[in-house]
């Protein structure tokens, strides 16, 4: 029998002839502050026309595997390395903090008024898939004014590996012994129930067209797409709204970064402080050999610190409380 | 006798040069062909060396486990081969009769200007890149299967685990329905071609000896296009098994099994697809590397089921005739 082809690919390479400039950096990483990072390096490419980086938003793991293979100038990622990561690299990376942001618990229950609000073991419940219903007395007790239907809950998660997966399951970790023990923190788990959708943007697309849905998403996806987001109660037992100045408080809260500013600033103290809130990073090797990119890197995290930090806020971004992005640009001198 | 042999040798040199046009173009063609045989190894290779360390690890227990746990470094495949196979099967169900039916339609029934119109528009279908049919899925199909078709088949096979659970729309049936409208254009396409093919006189010694205008259709010229339709039926699984966007838009991603077709589920090529990006660790790599060899292998099974089959079914027609 003849068999017909019925559609015939057409592949079509497109080769785009990089422009000629002094120095052309390559990054890559994270999503999450891709929107900010491309604001910064367009920029900073405005006012420096010989420096020009290239920064493509992979995801936190890529970034991490890209810097590893030695394929990327410096990397990018909301999930700080692992001292096992750090051990696979040939040059160590330095993390240098950039701006701060959150994860909120957004939510679709027609008919529902008011903003809802859930301690740390609702949100571990629904999760590890032990509060299946909308009107469970946990859910209730909480929400003693709301009118909450007998409904299933749509659980709605990450299908691919991310740095916001990583800071919810680290903040369910923190709060909730039998997450630590069952499923634990990482970008990528084994979710115990509910289902999967790639990126910010299909879990927020999933909860905006599912009635009855609950997901996590990144505050700026939230903001973007005009959904309606919890409020969590914190270490402090204060019923907290996602916002720039309760993540800032966070962070302020906190005990703080490691001397190489890694860690986590989830579950902080403080009664303003929401507590999934996190810092995100850059990788930048430790030791960069070409002057001519060493220069352009340093100056640009120097410039990072003072004048870009003020886009942040306008894209949902928290910037870095004063003392930290002192201490941090001291850190530029370890760049040899 | 010296002159014409001088004369002769130009000559045969012209006439015989060493290697002919003909030689030529075989050689290249052997060298085409030959390439994709080296193509296929050269993947084979690739995969096989890239799940060396998860298959060194899990051996055979990868197979038939059905834990997938990026955290403690534990990889089982046996979700995916489920979903895979599930929403394959699902899609061929409701894809076939309405693809055979159709073809029959297009190439026995309808006017010749209908069915040219038809056809075309059927090919255009096919040629609709699959992410395009994930969207059309995840804001019509979606709601249409969450508010009305599972209600309704829950109203009606409620007490079934195949439809148990609560109905989100999003799952193993909605994956099988958007993979059914993806494969039936193959279907209808290549069947129709078969039907087309069957030679006009069958039909009208049919109708010469009484038959009714379905009786030679149904009796005489569906068994003679029977390979054909065959085929279009593997070409169209062939699609269904490899599909990645449009599945994993909305199947749900939930890498476990479920007895309910209303549940999520997962496929490997949507697993591959989701993770890989950020697989950072060499044995979950080389976990979703493994899951690329399976459906490799799973896909050449069906292929040598199919050819099986044909080979089956022609001997026993050529015995009757």
């Amino acid at each position: 029998m003849k068999m017909k082809f019925l559609a015939s690919p057409v592949l079509l390479s497109f080769l785009l002839a990089a422009p000629v400039s002094a120095q052309s950096i390559n990054a890559a990483g994270a999503t999450f502050p891709a929107p900010l990072y491309q604001k910064w390096f367009g920029e900073y490419r405005a006012a420096h026309p010989s420096v020009s980086i290239n920064y493509q938003a992979i995801g936190s793991g890529g970034g991490i595997k890209q810097l590893t293979d030695g394929t990327i100038d410096f990397g990018a990622s909301d999930k700080p390395m692992s001292d096992q990561e750090l051990a696979a690299v040939k040059v160590k990376p330095l993390h240098f903090p950039t701006v701060l942001g959150a994860v909120v618990i957004v939510y679709n229950v027609p008919g529902l008024k008011g903003t809802l609000q859930l301690s740390p073991a609702s949100i571990a419940g629904i999760y590890l898939g032990q509060i299946n219903k909308w009107s469970d007395p946990k859910i209730k007790a909480e929400n003693p004014s709301a009118s909450l239907p007998d409904k299933p809950i749509l659980v709605v998660r990450r299908s691919d590996g991310s740095g916001t997966s990583f800071v919810f399951t680290d903040y369910l970790s923190q709060v909730s012994p039998e997450w630590k023990s069952k499923v634990g923190a990482n970008s990528m788990v084994s979710w115990p129930t509910g289902l999967g959708q790639k990126g910010n943007d299909g879990v927020a697309g999933m909860v905006k067209q599912s009635p009855y849905s609950i997901g996590y998403v990144e505050l700026l996806y939230a903001a973007q797409n005009k959904m309606t987001f919890a409020s969590l109660k914190n270490a402090d037992g204060k019923v907290v709204t996602p916002s720039l100045e309760s993540v800032t408080a966070a962070a302020a809260a906190s005990k703080g970064l490691d001397k190489d500013f890694r860690g986590s600033i989830v579950n902080a103290p403080g009664p303003t402080s929401y507590p999934i809130s996190t810092y995100t990073w850059l990788l930048i090797p430790s030791r960069i050999p070409d002057a001519g990119k060493r220069k352009a890197i340093t100056d640009f995290l120097a410039w990072m610190l003072k004048d870009g930090q003020k886009d942040a806020p306008g894209l949902s971004y928290a910037p870095l409380p004063k003392p930290v992005a002192a201490q941090v640009e001291k850190q530029i001198a370890l760049i040899k | 006798m010296a002159t014409p042999a001088a004369v002769v040798r130009p000559t045969r040199t012209l006439r015989k040069p060493l290697i002919s046009g003909d030689e030529l173009a075989k050689a290249f063609t052997f060298f085409f062909a030959a390439l994709i045989i080296v193509v296929t190894f050269a993947l084979v290779w690739q995969l096989w060396i890239g799940s060396s360390p998860a298959k060194e690890k899990f051996g055979f227990r990868f197979l038939t486990s059905s834990l997938w746990n990026p955290v403690t470094d534990e990889y089982g495949a046996l979700p995916f081969i489920y979903g895979t196979l599930l929403t394959s099967f699902l899609a061929l169900l409701i894809s076939v009769p309405l693809g055979v039916g159709a073809a029959i339609y297009l190439s026995e029934l309808a006017s010749p200007r209908l069915s040219n119109t038809l056809t075309f528009l059927v090919e255009l279908l096919a040629a609709v890149p699959s992410v395009i049919f994930g969207l059309i899925a995840i804001f019509s199909l979606v709601p249409l299967m969450r508010d009305y078709i599972e209600p309704a088949l829950q109203n009606a096979f409620g007490s079934t685990p195949l439809f148990s659970g609560p109905a989100f729309g999003v799952g193993y049936l909605t994956a099988g329905m958007i993979l059914a409208v993806m494969t039936f254009p193959f279907i209808i396409s290549v069947s129709r071609e078969a039907l087309m093919a069957v030679p006009r006189e069958q039909r009208e010694a049919a109708l010469a000896l009484g038959a009714t205008k379905w009786e030679s259709t149904w009796q005489i010229v569906l068994p003679f296009a029977k390979l054909g339709i065959l085929g279009s039926v593997f070409l169209g699984l062939a699609r269904a098994l490899g599909e990645t966007m449009a599945v994993t838009m909305v199947i749900g991603n939930d890498p476990a099994i479920h007895a309910s077709l209303l549940a999520p589920g997962y496929t490997i090529a949507a697993v591959i697809a989701n993770e890989f990006t950020e697989a950072s660790g060499k044995m979950y790599s080389s976990a979703l590397v493994e899951l690329g060899l399976v459906l490799f292998a799973l896909t050449m099974l069906i292929n040598g089921v199919a050819q099986l089959m044909i080979v089956l079914t022609t001997k026993k027609g050529s015995a009757k005739a």
